[in-house]
């Protein structure tokens, strides 16, 4: 049964416009040597046309010389290739394949089922839709099913066909298929979530519910394989999430334009939208979105544009374009799994580079935490990396890149590890979160240099320390009274929390023992600083008394002024300025003060502030009247 | 796309009618038709590309999926000029409408063009006539092309070759990396995950790129229709002179081919599926004249697209060795 369209013949032009409408799906087969999965390959080739019949002869030829199937067509030969192809040993062993029904087109990664398997899985896997799990119906599931469901499922594949193939050989009997998918259910759920699986029974040979469905199988009642292959939503899931786009390429070929190219890989985005480049976080609204076939008046997931800001922000090859409300975090420290790649093994601290959209670092890699054992899914302890293991490790940047979870986003999260000397590509790495949450802290833009601070002063050292909730407003005030100081020409400097969880304190997280040296070496800073001479405005959400006390301690007699900033929990997480609260709230933040860690309100501050009642103005000239009244701001 | 929005020039996905992936959930923006998205693959390929290389090129071969691959560079920089050279290797046996068109594309793009001409074997009188296709392409084109890219410096050079072609291609890489001495490495070969390209190669090392992997020959008329892209006139059938020569009917285009073989001319209603030296080129016999009706044929065909390459019967199953030796 060849799907030959009789349009074809009779009025070309309509064939044409009703296949110029196809979509294109990627998916990737699976299975042990042995399983069907060339005969099922070269069936699809060969029920799509895509087999010429000069290609058809040879293969006739071919099966009667060397087929496995005596006189009929052996439709394995069709994809196992060349002789000469199969002993050049080529590293990484995937093959894509194409052929189109009247509705889509596909792209099959064709991975064999050898030794190389799981980077060449992976490989075939990072760029496919949907993955196609082959089963001999007399073996049932083997460790092998469960091997290639793990990785295809690691890579982000939500979707799965068990392929319960030879079901010509136990005769179509519906115990054995009911058998192996309630084995197979039995373990997919040690699987991501959200996986869904549809199990077709089958027979690549004799065309058993490949195009429709199957006589012999008058028991089931699920949809062919093509038939489901034509259905399948398509990047249902990027459309929704957020706006990203890395840039590739900054388009200048004048004075007067400047544009930023790149492949949109989830989201939406229109002119007027309001978007952030990254790291940087500087904000711009969209002016244009530019093809040569006009301006679009709105882009999505997958697509190829120019993007024309309205304002002219400092972007770069690397950056990530990202929608200002929902924005990607920014990060220098990650854990990850990593699946190796290369022959010679991984060596934990050495330097390689790191490719994560169009921007590549310099990445350290830690010794890994474990690997997992992709038969068993069991976790193993590991002091390095072999080919085809997967590991779980933490990695430290040069430098902040933006991303998210692999899991959210793949293109935000997915990367790949290259030898420096080698130049080889050697790992790939799922990024799972940002370390110690150095994630969620966002820069906060200062307004005040260093030059200008570094001039003479004519003032009393102090140590001006906010506490409070997150979105309390500790660094709007903060900043908004270093600004009047600084405009009184007196010398001061901010020690945010956020930024100095970005230097100083990379290395720290939110456990209890971590909190207590962030604020130990934050309180030694502002030390050297008032010893230096400088107003020291200190915004830390520092929630416990304790810590409080300690650093009270540690500076001098009268300089150390507490500034309470009272905002109800209420009132923060509406305003939830970094999206933080909400985070919190879904449980992605943990330890997160005033929602699952407490917040200690100081019994006796010098200063207290309610922010409900003033303007961030107001609480500054309030401050700066009490340092005047004690006299902070005379020579 | 919809051809009807296609001649207003419209790329507004948010007009696509609905398709059958789009009724419920998911609004039409999100599905992009299979041109939509091999077209924005490729365009991503040639920006990394573009970014990452120190001085790519163009390899122009002036036929259809050159065609393609040129439209979609400058898609993918516009407004800007393309930002690398084309180069065709000129074998001195292209049909003479292939670089009367060449250089008409060249100019109307504004695109820097190299032509790069084996002046050796020119000097030598090597012809497909005379020294047979094997020899003479292995000399004008093959050693040219490496040739050219040493003398340039070239450390990327994109090519249009797609995987459908042939079985051996099926495996080929996105990014081939090629030798100091342009030979494909087999155990060198990268990983491509996700769109993620590893550009990184050491000095006098180089890359061929193909931004057309993914796509099928079908794909190409497609784009080519929808696009309404320009190509080389030859491919449409016309009365043209033809003499059969090593089995294979070719078209005389010029007195360079043997007299006694010229003498044989006959002329019919052939056109052309794949461009090469006129003399290593087979027509086929076709009323063919519009897009359409090319397509038609090809879909109704029964034979290969590489049937008609006089090159590649001239040594059985030889594409594998080509690719080592630096045909690609
Ligand atoms: N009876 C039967 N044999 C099959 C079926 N599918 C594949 N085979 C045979 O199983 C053998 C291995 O198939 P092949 O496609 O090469 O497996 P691969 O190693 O997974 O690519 C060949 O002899 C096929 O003809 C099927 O559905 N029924």
């Amino acid at each position: 049964m060849r799907m030959q369209d009789t349009l074809i013949g009779e009025d070309i032009a309509a064939y044409l416009e009703k296949h110029e409408r196809k979509s294109l799906l990627r998916f990737i087969t699976c299975g042990s040597v042995d399983d069907g999965k060339s005969t099922l390959i070269g069936r699809l080739l060969y029920d799509s046309k895509m087999i010429f019949e000069d290609q058809l002869d040879a293969l006739e030829s071919d099966s009667k010389k060397s087929g496995t199937q005596g006189e009929s067509i052996d439709f394995a030969l069709l994809v196992d290739g060349l002789a000469a192809e199969r002993e050049q040993g080529i590293t990484i062993d995937v093959a894509y394949r194409f052929f189109a029904t009247d509705k889509r087109k596909y792209i099959v990664a064709d991975t064999p089922g050898h030794e190389q398997y799981t980077r060449n899985m992976a490989t075939g896997a990072s760029t496919a839709d949907v993955a196609i799990l082959l089963i001999d119906a007399r073996h049932g599931v083997q460790t092998q099913t469960r091997r290639h469901a793990f990785i295809v499922s690691s890579l982000g594949i939500r979707r799965i066909v068990l392929a319960v193939n030879k079901m010509d050989l136990v005769d179509y009997d519906p115990a054995v298929f009911d058998s192996i998918v309630g084995d197979f259910a039995a373990f997919s759920d040690e699987l991501a979530n959200g996986i869904e699986i549809q199990a077709i029974p089958m027979s690549a040979l004799e065309g058993s519910n490949i195009t429709s469905p199957s006589d012999a199988t008058p028991w089931y009642d699920g949809p062919a394989l093509i038939e489901y292959l034509d259905t399948v939503p398509i990047g249902d899931a990027r459309a929704d999430a957020p706006f990203r786009m890395p840039i590739q390429w900054v388009n200048r070929p004048n004075l007067d334009f400047r544009g930023f190219s790149g492949q949109i890989v989830s989201g939406q985005i229109r002119p007027g939208d309001s978007v952030k480049s990254l790291p940087s976080a500087r904000e711009s609204t969209v002016a244009r979105l530019v093809t040569m076939d006009g301006d679009l008046d709105r882009a999505g997931p997958g697509q190829s544009v120019t993007i024309v800001l309205s304002d002219e922000i400092d972007s770069s090859r690397g950056d990530v374009l990202v929608a200002s409300d929902a924005p990607a975090e920014v990060s220098d420290q990650f854990q990850a799994r990593i699946l190796w790649m290369a022959d010679s093994e991984m060596l934990p601290g050495r330097r390689y580079l790191m490719k994560i959209g169009a921007k590549t670092v310099t990445a350290t890699l830690n010794a890994p935490k474990y690997k997992i054992d992709v038969n068993t899914l069991q976790d193993r302890p590991a002091k390095t990396l072999a080919l085809n293991e997967i590991g779980v490790l933490t990695l430290s940047l040069d430098q902040a890149v933006a991303f998210d979870p692999y899991d959210d986003i793949r293109e935000m999260g997915g990367f790949i590890l290259i030898d420096r000397l080698t130049n080889d590509t050697v790992g790939m790495g799922l990024i799972d979160f940002a370390l110690r949450r150095a994630s969620n802290i966002h820069w906060q833009a200062l307004d005040v240099d260093r030059a200008a601070l570094s001039e003479q002063k004519a003032q009393k050292p102090a140590v001006l320390w906010f506490t409070g909730l997150s979105g309390s407003g500790k660094s709007t005030i903060a900043n908004a009274l270093q600004k009047r100081l600084f405009a009184m020409g007196k010398h001061t400097f901010v020690l945010d929390g956020d930024n100095v969880r970005h230097g100083l304190n990379r290395d720290l997280g939110f456990t209890d023992a971590d909190r207590v040296e962030n604020i130990r070496r934050v309180s030694n800073v502002a030390r050297l600083m008032s010893d230096a001479g400088l107003i020291t405005l200190v915004s830390f959400i520092s929630p416990f008394r304790s810590e409080r006390r300690m650093a009270r301690n540690l500076m001098a007699e009268n300089e150390f002024v507490e500034i309470y900033v009272d905002t109800p929990l209420s009132v923060a997480e509406e305003r939830d300025v970094k999206g933080l609260y909400r985070k919190a709230r879904a449980g992605e933040i943990k330890n997160f003060t005033g929602i699952d860690s407490p917040y200690e309100p100081p019994l006796d501050p010098e200063i207290s502030i309610n922010t409900v009642e003033s303007t961030p103005e107001e609480a500054a000239e309030a401050i700066l009247d009490w340092l005047a009244e004690r006299g902070f701001l005379d020579a | 796309m919809a051809p009807d929005l296609l001649l207003d020039q419209c790329c507004c996905v948010a007009t696509y009618p609905a398709t059958e992936d789009n009724g419920l959930k998911v609004l039409p923006l999100h599905t992009l038709t299979h041109l939509d998205r091999l077209e924005a693959e490729s365009i991503h390929i040639m920006r990394e590309v573009a970014a990452e290389t120190e001085n790519p090129v163009m390899l122009y071969s002036v036929g259809k999926d050159s065609a393609v691959m040129l439209h979609l560079a400058v898609k993918a920089f516009f407004p800007a000029k393309l930002p690398f050279p084309l180069m065709h290797v000129d074998t001195t046996w292209k049909f003479r409408e292939m670089i009367e068109f060449r250089d008409r594309k060249a100019k109307e793009l504004g695109a820097e063009l190299i032509v790069h001409i084996n002046e050796e074997g020119v000097r030598e009188g090597i012809g497909p006539f005379t020294h047979g296709s094997a020899h003479h392409t292995d000399v004008m084109k093959t050693q040219a092309l490496k040739t050219a890219l040493t003398k340039h410096g070239f450390d990327a050079a994109f090519g249009g070759a797609r995987r459908d072609e042939e079985k051996s291609r099926a495996k080929e890489r996105v990014f081939s990396f090629r030798t100091i001495d342009h030979r494909w490495d087999p155990k060198t070969q990268r990983p491509e995950l996700w769109s993620l390209y590893n550009a990184r190669i050491k000095p006098g090392e180089s890359i061929r790129v193909f931004p057309l992997s993914n796509w099928t020959e079908l794909d190409i008329w497609q784009y080519i229709r929808r696009e309404k892209i320009e190509i080389v006139p030859l491919y449409f059938a016309a009365d043209r002179p033809v003499v059969e020569w090593n089995g294979v009917p070719i078209m005389v285009d010029d007195d360079r081919m043997p007299a006694d073989l010229r003498e044989q001319a006959e002329l019919k209603s052939v056109r052309f599926r794949t461009l090469g030296c006129y003399p290593l080129t087979g027509a086929v016999e076709s009323t063919a004249a519009t897009l359409e009706d090319i397509i038609q044929e090809m879909l109704l065909t029964t034979t290969s697209e590489r049937q008609g390459r006089v090159i590649d019967s001239d040594q059985s199953a030889s594409m594998e060795k080509k690719k080592q030796e630096g045909y690609f």
